[in-house]
């Protein structure tokens, strides 16, 4: 297929998933902040809810207050921020329209129907009821994006390059959710417990959608390293960096089937997995969680420039 | 004004042949009906995102044209006759092509002036000499019909360049038969889908001879700004090829390629919707990012088709148009069987004289305008517009023809105030292939929807209507 039918298909995928994302975050954000402050305690729950999705230099950058109306306009509505939920839907779509012919008609529809229902969800910053219709129009967007996706594509290239993209900034996703909760959470010391941490770590896994995964895999109260556990390295759970490399190995390998040869993307992603495979939930702390976050993200952002050169240009 | 002739009640008993049903369902249905029936077409439309793009208008960046759900009938009989002309025309204007870019023999007969061809602005020197594989131009024609009575079929315009509009023919007729499967069952309608098949034979059995048995084709593009991009990705989609802009081809050893995710991919034959200036900055403007540098090296060296070729567009042009009576009987030694419509070149003193005598009357088109842009309808202009045109038209008299204000027919069309005629042209889509000449039955109808207008232009507001030929 064309390289720039590819590279559209790849970030097309990206924009739905950093939508979906960061309608999440804001999600979760949302839900503690409307606590008691001795419930949830932190009183930047808003500009982590921006750090979580890697945007906090440029929030700084427009001077603008955290406060919960300011952080979830830019997150949600801005067209300052080219991740903002809005522009990652209008970008979705503009790169959906320059390739519809790669593109099912029902792929079409999802991502053109996201676009045009955005017209309904104007000035409702401050509107709590408004505000979660949102959040959960755009979740139903990226799934039904996923699923006729999933449901109609046939399974050659053009499915591979849109898996990838989904998968790869999945895993970006969360990896700095985790990151930054848990820095946040757990700056000096590692004593953990008390109603407060409870609902920060619920936050976390709701934010990611694995509240109930949590208890069903553990069958515990939540703690800070099963958390982590569960999110980068079990492979059961869809949104787990295990799992996306899983897929994005399983994307890479087809790719290199169907085009009879394989580079330097398949060996990068090859060695990340490894390391998630063999990796225990303990030596990831002994070397710093932090640290490994740190890396892991560098390591995918090199993922995706390693498809970029090999297939997209 | 004339009175226009109805194409379902200009007759004493009120029903012309082929209409009998049609009109007994508009009678039997009620006007909500007919409403709801338009609100789901348009859903419809929006939904797959049928849209366009108008040049200067910033507020809509994408609109729908809009659709009348009332259907346009031609009988087989008529359409028998249309098609015929159309073949007639479209074989002219390639020999006319070929002619006057090698030995230039109409020109010496002095049956076309030279200067209209040698400088007009659509005349490319770079082709001149050039063999091209099938020795055929326009593949793909459109060419404007309108009719002013039961027996007369007009030539309005030849579209020999990129001529657009396929994907509305082809739309909607499908969402007629999701709307209106009953009406479909009554009539014996010819079907349109074929068209892409059509095209897609066409374009390959043009492929240079040096192309393998089964050439690549592909479709390009200027890129989602362009007013016309629905229809190429549509287009693109429904042949099954590549739908590329000229940032993914590249020319290497005067072969044409595209950048694919597996590298660089052969093409042998180019269907191009960007015009000439733009195909490649080292002939052509040289700014041009949409095309292809090296393209003309590798057209001329014969190792791509380009469909159409370049410089077609001295065949289309208002100026040679009114030479095709000539150009048909030259070539072919055929009468038309489509008539070309009155036209007064400006360039000649006499007629200049005669159309600023007459310009309430007239209709002055720009030489080389085109979807209804820079045109002076007389009767609807007020004097004030008409001096500002008249000034123009002194000025540069080279630039203009003028044509009688046309009776064009009507046809019944859902309006706010109800069923009421508006004015209808028809653009059939001629494919030229080397094996044969192809057309799926029918075409575009565009109506005007605005009371009395005669632009049909969807720039200038116009709609489009389904197209039955009834199978005789």
């Amino acid at each position: 297929m064309l390289s720039r039918t590819a590279d559209n298909l790849f970030w097309l995928a990206r924009y739905v998933e950093r939508a979906e994302n960061t309608a999440r975050i804001v999600d979760a954000a949302n839900r503690l902040a409307a606590m008691p402050i001795s419930y949830a305690g932190s009183s930047n729950e808003w500009e982590s809810a921006v750090a979580a999705t890697g945007s906090l230099g440029l929030f700084k950058t427009l001077g603008k207050e955290a406060t919960s109306e300011n952080v979830i306009e830019f997150l949600a509505f801005s067209q300052e921020n080219p991740s903002s939920i809005r522009s990652c839907l209008e970008r979705a779509r503009v790169n959906a329209r320059t390739v519809r012919t790669a593109l099912t008609s029902e792929m079409w529809e999802a991502i053109n129907g996201a676009w045009l229902g955005l017209k309904n969800f104007r000035n409702i910053s401050h509107d709590r009821l408004r505000l979660n219709e949102f959040l959960t129009y755009v979740k139903e967007a990226s799934v039904r994006f996923d699923g006729s996706a999933y449901r109609t594509m046939l399974r050659n290239d053009a499915f591979f390059f849109s898996g990838l993209g989904t998968f790869i900034e999945r895993a970006d996703n969360t990896a700095r959710i985790l990151d930054v909760k848990y820095h946040l959470l757990l700056p000096e010391h590692e004593a953990v417990g008390g109603g407060l941490d409870f609902f920060q770590w619920s936050s976390i896994l709701r934010s990611v959608s694995a509240n109930t995964a949590y208890h069903w895999v553990y069958r515990e109260s939540l703690k800070p390293w099963l958390v982590a556990d569960l999110l980068v390295l079990n492979d059961q759970l869809p949104r787990s960096l295990a799992s996306c490399y899983d897929h994005i190995c399983a994307f890479l390998d087809e790719l290199s089937l169907a085009y009879g040869r394989q580079g330097p993307a398949q060996r990068v992603a090859r060695s990340t997995r490894n390391r998630l495979q063999n990796a225990t939930i303990q030596d990831v702390f002994q070397g710093g969680l932090h640290e490994f976050l740190t890396e892991f993200i560098g390591e995918n952002g090199r993922l995706g420039q390693a498809i970029t050169d090999q297939y997209l240009v | 004004m004339v009175v226009a002739f109805d194409e379902m009640s200009a007759t004493s008993d009120g029903c012309r042949p082929g209409y009998e049903i049609l009109k007994r369902w508009l009678d039997a249905t009620p006007p909500e009906l007919l409403a709801t029936r338009r609100a789901e077409a348009e859903l419809l439309f929006r939904r797959v995102g049928i849209t366009f793009n108008v040049y200067g208008d910033d507020a809509g960046e994408e609109r729908l044209i809009p659709f009348d759900i009332i259907p346009r009938i031609l009988t087989g009989t008529e359409w028998t006759r249309l098609s015929k002309g159309l073949v007639q025309r479209t074989k002219a204007l390639n020999a006319f092509l070929a002619d006057i870019y090698s030995k230039g023999e109409i020109l010496r007969a002095g049956l076309v002036p030279e200067d209209l061809v040698y400088r007009n602005p659509y005349y490319r020197p770079e082709m001149a000499g050039l063999k091209l594989a099938h020795d055929i131009y326009v593949m793909i024609a459109g060419i404007d019909i309108v009719r002013v009575d039961p027996d007369t079929f007009y030539v309005l315009e030849d579209n020999a360049r990129t001529p657009s509009g396929v994907s509305y023919m082809l739309e909607n007729r499908e969402v007629m038969m999701r709307l209106f499967p009953d009406l479909f069952a009554e009539h014996r309608i010819a079907p349109v889908e074929n068209y892409p098949d059509a095209l897609l034979a066409t374009l390959k059995s043009v492929a240079p001879r040096s192309a393998p048995s089964d050439p690549t084709v592909a479709l390009l593009t200027p890129g989602p700004f362009n007013s016309a991009f629905y229809e190429h990705s549509f287009l693109a989609d429904k042949l099954g090829v590549e739908l590329v802009e000229g940032r993914d081809l590249l020319v290497r050893d005067n072969i044409v390629h595209m950048r694919t995710t597996e590298g660089p991919k052969r093409i042998d034959v180019l269907y191009r919707r960007l015009d000439d200036d733009f195909l490649d900055p080292l002939t052509f403007r040289p700014d041009s990012i949409l095309g292809v540098p090296g393209l003309m090296n590798a057209y001329r060296a014969g190792n791509i088709t380009l469909s159409n070729a370049v410089g077609t567009g001295v065949a289309d042009d208002k100026a040679v148009y009114s030479y095709m009576p000539e150009i048909v009987r030259f070539y072919l030694g055929e009468e038309p069987i489509l008539k070309n419509v009155p036209t007064w070149r400006c360039r000649e003193p006499d007629s200049l004289k005669y159309v600023l005598e007459h310009l309430d009357e007239m209709v002055v088109k720009e030489v080389a305008g085109s979807g209804g842009y820079g045109m002076l309808i007389g009767p609807a202009a007020d004097k004030k517009t008409r001096d500002e045109f008249a000034a123009k038209l002194k000025a540069n008299p080279d630039d203009f023809i003028a044509q009688p204000t046309l009776a064009l027919s009507t046809s019944p069309t859902f309006v706010d105030a109800g069923i009421a005629p508006r004015h209808v042209d028809l653009r059939p889509f001629v494919l030229t292939g080397s094996d044969k000449v192809r057309i799926v039955p029918g075409g575009l109808t565009r109506v005007a929807l605005k009371e009395g207008s005669l632009v049909v232009n969807s720039s200038q507001g116009g709609g489009t209507k389904d197209t039955w030929v009834l199978d005789a």
